[in-house]
This record gives structure tokens, C-alpha cells and sequence, in this order.
């Protein structure tokens, strides 16, 4: 490399360094701040009324699987925690699947239309983000509680006698975010479903694909990218979900969301709350971190 | 005789109503078994249309397309022992050049160790056995062009389809590609059916041609016949250039303008035609004796060859091919007057 290059490259590092600044200072205070508190607090005594008192302590951290009987002092595993975070991956695994299964043939749909319609659709997909989460779960324990609009309707056709109870279920939690996150699965996936070569489709009928290997063998292969993508923003935010299972779930029908809520609130104990927030981050970021290498590799060996 | 390939008044209407367009207007074609068939065309005359159909992406409008004479017309693709090659290769970008050849015995449910060996074979047969690793994105259009070829030969089809698949390629490479695609077809002895619009290409590679015009299918024969016995005025100005002179024809005989009277063939129709003849069977002599008059006019040298234009008494502009000599000594001066004949059998009356 001549001397000029090496001086031009430099100087093109350093103008991306400094016009990158602002983001990086932005995300180290907004990010990383706030999450060094929460590693701090994790690690001191809970006040009397919330708060933290500044002195050592592992208890919070302890308290996260374990729990301490008040009258011997001897630990055992705490199943109520130990259910409320197998729940929440239940639950955030299972909308993953089912956003995926509703959202493929979705995103497969709008990727083929002609440019116009899927301009329109695309547009429809994104108009329940304009609307408060709040006031948009509310309105699905509207239509799913025991009075509701499709208890209503399913018994006065008769199908059924006695109201479906799924308010305040699994179920409902479960649908509330399966609605929620669909569209954060639709999208990734349509960007990389418009990518792809439908000339490819003809190839692979051309050498004896049945339209199962074809699904299988050359599209979801191919548009993995937008599989990961979407499965990721759907995990995630829906692993930490706060207000669609408390809403639709009821105060039975924890998630890990909830739970640590209840810690800064009512159980005033700042640190556990802090503790589970930091446990949280490190399960999803294990959890990514195992998920995109097993599905790259799958992809290398064909 | 039981034809690999025919298709039967086959036709093909796209779209409906005000929007419908005819791509193909009863088509019958018979292609045997081990032939080199090539389809000549110009630009949208049905030759993708009519492929498609044969591989199964189009069902006819009307008509059939047989395969060993059994009628094949609503089978889907994947139940047909008919291998494409695509124009624009559509290799699977996620699959290594190894698994792109092998993914139609794949699909087939065939054992991998008889996978590994055919694909070993095939891409041996188009030497790339040192980029079986590597993705089709790794590779120069030459080799994508060799591994597309190698993909469709491996399951090894009946009826092997290429849609103009050296029109991405620059000319050198093409002329390349031409001679071993003409080597692995008669080493396979698979029938080819090869879509181009390159005269050329149609001319050097082929056991038979059809020319394709607007959905119809004007002649179908060897490539000299097609050359030197062409049917009419658009496939004699599409092969090849052609000197077109009007005449009039009686008893095996063409007067042209000016009185001169040509040798034609005994059942050529007669009345008022246009005769056609090659520049490369236009000689040029001194005036009289017979010969048509005619004053020269520019000559283009192309190095082995020049073309000298010439005018006719009634004014009709027609080209001769001469041989290149060393020395330049047989250049024709502009404006001077010459005698113009035709070499033996090479006029050709077309009916319209
Ligand atoms: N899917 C389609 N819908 C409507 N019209 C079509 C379609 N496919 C082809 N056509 C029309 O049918 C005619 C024949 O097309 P075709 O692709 O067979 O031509 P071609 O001979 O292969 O041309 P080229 O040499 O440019 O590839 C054209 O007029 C084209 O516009
Ligand atoms: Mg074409």
C-alpha cells in the first residue's frame, strides 16, 4: 500500500470514528449506564420501603433460584421463580414458533403481489403500531374474556354452552402476544422472501423437488437470514413482556417481566428485581448466542 | 418413428381477452431421439414459450407436447426426465458447486454414494473438478455457465433444454463453450433442444434448425438445407445475408431486370417472385456474355473477405464476397462497369 492510500485510509477511519461519536456516546450512557446500576444495586441490601441501603450483599442474587425457609434458615430450589421463568421461555418460544408459522406464508403472500398491493399491505401490517400497546391488549381481553365478543357470539349460535374460559389463561397471554409480535416476524421475513430469485423455484421443479423440498431445500435455506431476524425481535421482547401478561394473564399468570416489576413495586426489593433483570439479560444473550451459531452452521453443511 | 420430443398444433395464449397475446400459433414440431435441435429466432418469436412448454412451466392453450410419444402436455415439471439449462443459470446460491450438481439425484432419493460418483463424473465431464467447493458465487460466468450444464446432465434427463445459454458469455468464451457443449452432446448422446438467436451459433452446432418468426415455425431442416434452400424472404434475410432481386419465372428460368436469364430449379413456381442469392455466390467478370450489367460501388475490406456493393440496371443494390488477395490488386475501382453472374444452383426462387 503506497503511502498516500495508507494516509487516506487513515483519515477515513478517523472521519467514521467521529461521526459515530454521538451514537456511541448516546448508546454508552443509555445502555451500558443503566445496566452498570443494575449490576451495582444487585449486589446491595434491600431497603425497608424499596430503595437499596448501600451495603454488600448476596442475598438478592441467592434469592433468584433459592429460597430461604424463615424458620430454619436452610435453602431449597424456589419453584414459584423456577416456574415463572420456565413460563416466560415457554410461552416467548412458543410465539416464536406460531408468529413464524402465521407469519411465512403472510410475508411469502406480500412478496409476491405486484408492487402497488404490496406497498398497501405492507402498510396494514405496520397500522397496529400506531396504536398503544396498552389500549390494543385491552381490546383482545375484550374479545377473549368470559362476556366477551366471542363468547358472545359462539353461544348465541350455539356452539357453545358455557363461556370458553381463556382470559387469564396461558392461552391468552399466548395470543395476546402471538398478535403483538406478529408483525415484528412479518417484516424481516418479507425483506428477505423479496430478495429471493423465483427463478430459483422453477430450477428446483425443473430437478424433481417436490413442492416440500422445495420449501425445505432451497427457500428457507435461503432466506434464513430473515428467519433469524424475526425469530430474534419476537424472543426477545417477548421473553421480557410486561404488559400483555399482565393484562391477559392476570396476576396468577406471571412472566419474568412481571416479577421483576413486583420486586420495585409491592416487594420491595430493588435488588432481587435488579438481580432478575441482569439473570434475564444473561439468559437471552446465552440463548441468541446458541440459536444463530446452530443455525449458521446448519447452513455451512447444507 | 417414436420422436423424443413433439409438439402437436400446439399453441399458447398468454393473458385474456383485450390483453391476450398469441406467443406460439399452432407449432408442430418432431424432434428425434440423439438430435442436436436447435430453435433460431428473433427476439420474443416463442422460443422461450415453446421450452417452457416442453419442460413443463406452461401447459398448452391448445395441442400437445409428446415425450417418446406418449402425451406429456399436463405433467409437472418435476415428473418430467427433461433437464433445463437456464438463461440466467439460477444456481442455488446456499449450495456449493458439489451439491448444485447433485441436487437433482437428490431429489430423486438417490444414495449418496451414487451421488458423489455421477457428480464426480459430470464435473469432470465439464472440467470443474477443482471448484466442486466452492459457491456459485466464487465463480466466473464461464464456470456458473459449466456448473448450470453439469446440474441438469446429472440426473441424467432424456431431453436436455437450453435456453441461449452462452448469451451471457463474451465471444471467445462462447465459441468454447459451442464445441464442448457439441462434444458432451454427441459423447451423452442425449437429444438437445438449444434456443438461440444467433444464426451462427445455429449453424455450426446443429443436427437440425427451426426457425421461429412471430409464434409460428417457418422451416425446419439441416443447416445447409436451411441455409441454401431457404423458404421464404424472412428466414433467407435472417440466416445469413442474402441478396434479394426481383424476377420473373417461367420453365426454370428467372429473368431479372435488364433481360438476363438465370438457371433455376425446374419446379420453381412461376409468375413475378423475388430470386435469392448468397454475396458469396455473386461473381463478378467483365460486361456481357450473358451476365447481368452492374456498376460498382464501395468496397468494405473485413481481411479474408471484402464486400464489394454493387448496382444493378434497375437499380437494385445487391453485395458480392470476394476473396482477400495479398496485394490489393483485384480491388474493383468505384464506377466501373462489370458483368454480374451466379454460381451453378445457388438461386433461389421464395414464394413470398
Ligand atoms: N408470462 C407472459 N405473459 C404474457 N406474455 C408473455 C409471457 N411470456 C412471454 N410472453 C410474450 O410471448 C411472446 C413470446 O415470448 P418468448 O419469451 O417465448 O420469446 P423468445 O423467443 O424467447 O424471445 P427472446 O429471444 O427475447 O428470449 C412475447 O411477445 C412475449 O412478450
Ligand atoms: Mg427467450
Amino acid at each position: 500500500m503506497s503511502k498516500a492510500e495508507d494516509k487516506a485510509a487513515r483519515t477515513e477511519t478517523r472521519s467514521t470514528w467521529l461521526l459515530s461519536a454521538p451514537a456511541l456516546v448516546l448508546l454508552l450512557f443509555a445502555a451500558s449506564g443503566p445496566l452498570i446500576i443494575m449490576l451495582v444495586y444487585s449486589f446491595l441490601t434491600p431497603g425497608k420501603y424499596g430503595n437499596v441501603i448501600w451495603e454488600f450483599s448476596p442475598d438478592a442474587w441467592i434469592g433468584t433460584i433459592l429460597s430461604r425457609d424463615i424458620f430454619d434458615g436452610t435453602y431449597s430450589l424456589a419453584d414459584a421463580h423456577l416456574t415463572i421463568f420456565w413460563r416466560s421461555v415457554q410461552l416467548s418460544l412458543l410465539t416464536t414458533l406460531f408468529t413464524f408459522l402465521v407469519g411465512f406464508p403472510t410475508a411469502w403472500f406480500i412478496a409476491t403481489r405486484t408492487a402497488r398491493t404490496r406497498a398497501l399491505l405492507l402498510f396494514l401490517i405496520t397500522i397496529p403500531f400506531w396504536t398503544n400497546l396498552l389500549i390494543r391488549t385491552i381490546a383482545i381481553n375484550q374479545i377473549i374474556r368470559n362476556e366477551g365478543l366471542l363468547n358472545t357470539a359462539l353461544l348465541s349460535l350455539g356452539v357453545i354452552d358455557e363461556p370458553l374460559v381463556i382470559i387469564y389463561t396461558n392461552v391468552a397471554v399466548f395470543i395476546g402476544m402471538t398478535y403483538v409480535y406478529l408483525p415484528l416476524m412479518v417484516l424481516p421475513l418479507f425483506a428477505a422472501i423479496d430478495r429471493f430469485d423465483m427463478r430459483l423455484l422453477e430450477a428446483a421443479y425443473d430437478l424433481y423437488a417436490s413442492r416440500w423440498q422445495v420449501l425445505r431445500r432451497v427457500i428457507l435455506p435461503i432466506v434464513k437470514p430473515g428467519v433469524i431476524a424475526g425469530s430474534i425481535l419476537v424472543f426477545i421482547p417477548a421473553l421480557g413482556a410486561y404488559v400483555t401478561p399482565r393484562i391477559l394473564g392476570g396476576g396468577r399468570n406471571m412472566m419474568i417481566g412481571n416479577f421483576i416489576e413486583l420486586q420495585f413495586g409491592q416487594g420491595r426489593n430493588w435488588p432481587l428485581g435488579a438481580a432478575l433483570s441482569v439473570l434475564l439479560l444473561v439468559i437471552v444473550t446465552v440463548a441468541l448466542m446458541f440459536y444463530v451459531r446452530a443455525a449458521t452452521r446448519s447452513d455451512s453443511n447444507g | 418413428m417414436v420422436y423424443a420430443i413433439e409438439a402437436r398444433s400446439t399453441r399458447k395464449v398468454y393473458g385474456s381477452g383485450s390483453f391476450a397475446v398469441t406467443a406460439l400459433d399452432n407449432v408442430s414440431i418432431a424432434i428425434r431421439k440423439g438430435e442436436f435441435f436447435t430453435l433460431l429466432g428473433p427476439s420474443g418469436c416463442g422460443k422461450t414459450t415453446l421450452l417452457r412448454m416442453i419442460a413443463g412451466f406452461e401447459t398448452p392453450t391448445s395441442g400437445q407436447i409428446l415425450l417418446n410419444g406418449q402425451d406429456i402436455s399436463t405433467q409437472p415439471p418435476n415428473q418430467r426426465p427433461i433437464n433445463t439449462v437456464f438463461q440466467s443459470y439460477a444456481l442455488f446460491p446456499h449450495l456449493s458447486v458439489r451439491e448444485n450438481v447433485g441436487f437433482g439425484l437428490k431429489m430423486k432419493g438417490r444414495p449418496d454414494a451414487q451421488i458423489a460418483g455421477t457428480v464426480e463424473r459430470v464435473l469432470s465431464l465439464v472440467k470443474l473438478e477443482a471448484m466442486a467447493d466452492r459457491k456459485p458465487q466464487q465463480l466466473s460466468g464461464g464456470q456458473q455457465q459449466r456448473v448450470a450444464l453439469a446440474r441438469a446432465l446429472a440426473p441424467e434427463p432424456e431431453v436436455l433444454l437450453l435456453d441461449e445459454p452462452l448469451s451471457a458469455l463474451d465471444l471467445k468464451l462462447r465459441k468454447e463453450m459451442q464445441v464442448e457443449l457439441k462434444r458432451l452432446q454427441l459423447e451423452l448422446g442425449i437429444t438437445f433442444i438449444f434456443v438461440t438467436h444467433d444464426q451462427e451459433e445455429a449453424l455450426t452446432m446443429s443436427d437440425r434448425i427451426g426457425v421461429m418468426s412471430a409464434g409460428h415455425l417457418l422451416q425446419v431442416g439441416p443447416p445447409r438445407e436451411i441455409y441454401n434452400r431457404p423458404v421464404n424472404r424472412f428466414v433467407a434475410d435472417f440466416i445469413g445475408e442474402t441478396n434479394f432481386i426481383p424476377a420473373t419465372i417461367a420453365g426454370g428460368v428467372a429473368t431479372v431486370a435488364g433481360g438476363a436469364r438465370l438457371a433455376v430449379a425446374t419446379d420453381a413456381p412461376t409468375g413475378d417472385h423475388t430470386i435469392a442469392v448468397r454475396p458469396e455466390h455473386v461473381r463478378i467478370g467483365a460486361e456481357g456474355d450473358g451476365a447481368l450489367p452492374a456498376t460498382v460501388g464501395e468496397s468494405v475490406y473485413f481481411g479474408t473477405d471484402s464486400h464489394v456493393h454493387l448496382t444493378l440496371a434497375d437499380g437494385t443494390a445487391i453485395v458480392a464476397r470476394q476473396q482477400s488477395d495479398a496485394t490489393g490488386a483485384g480491388v474493383l475501382a468505384e464506377g466501373s462497369r462489370v458483368g454480374v453472374s451466379f454460381a451453378d444452383g445457388s438461386v433461389q426462387v421464395l414464394e413470398d
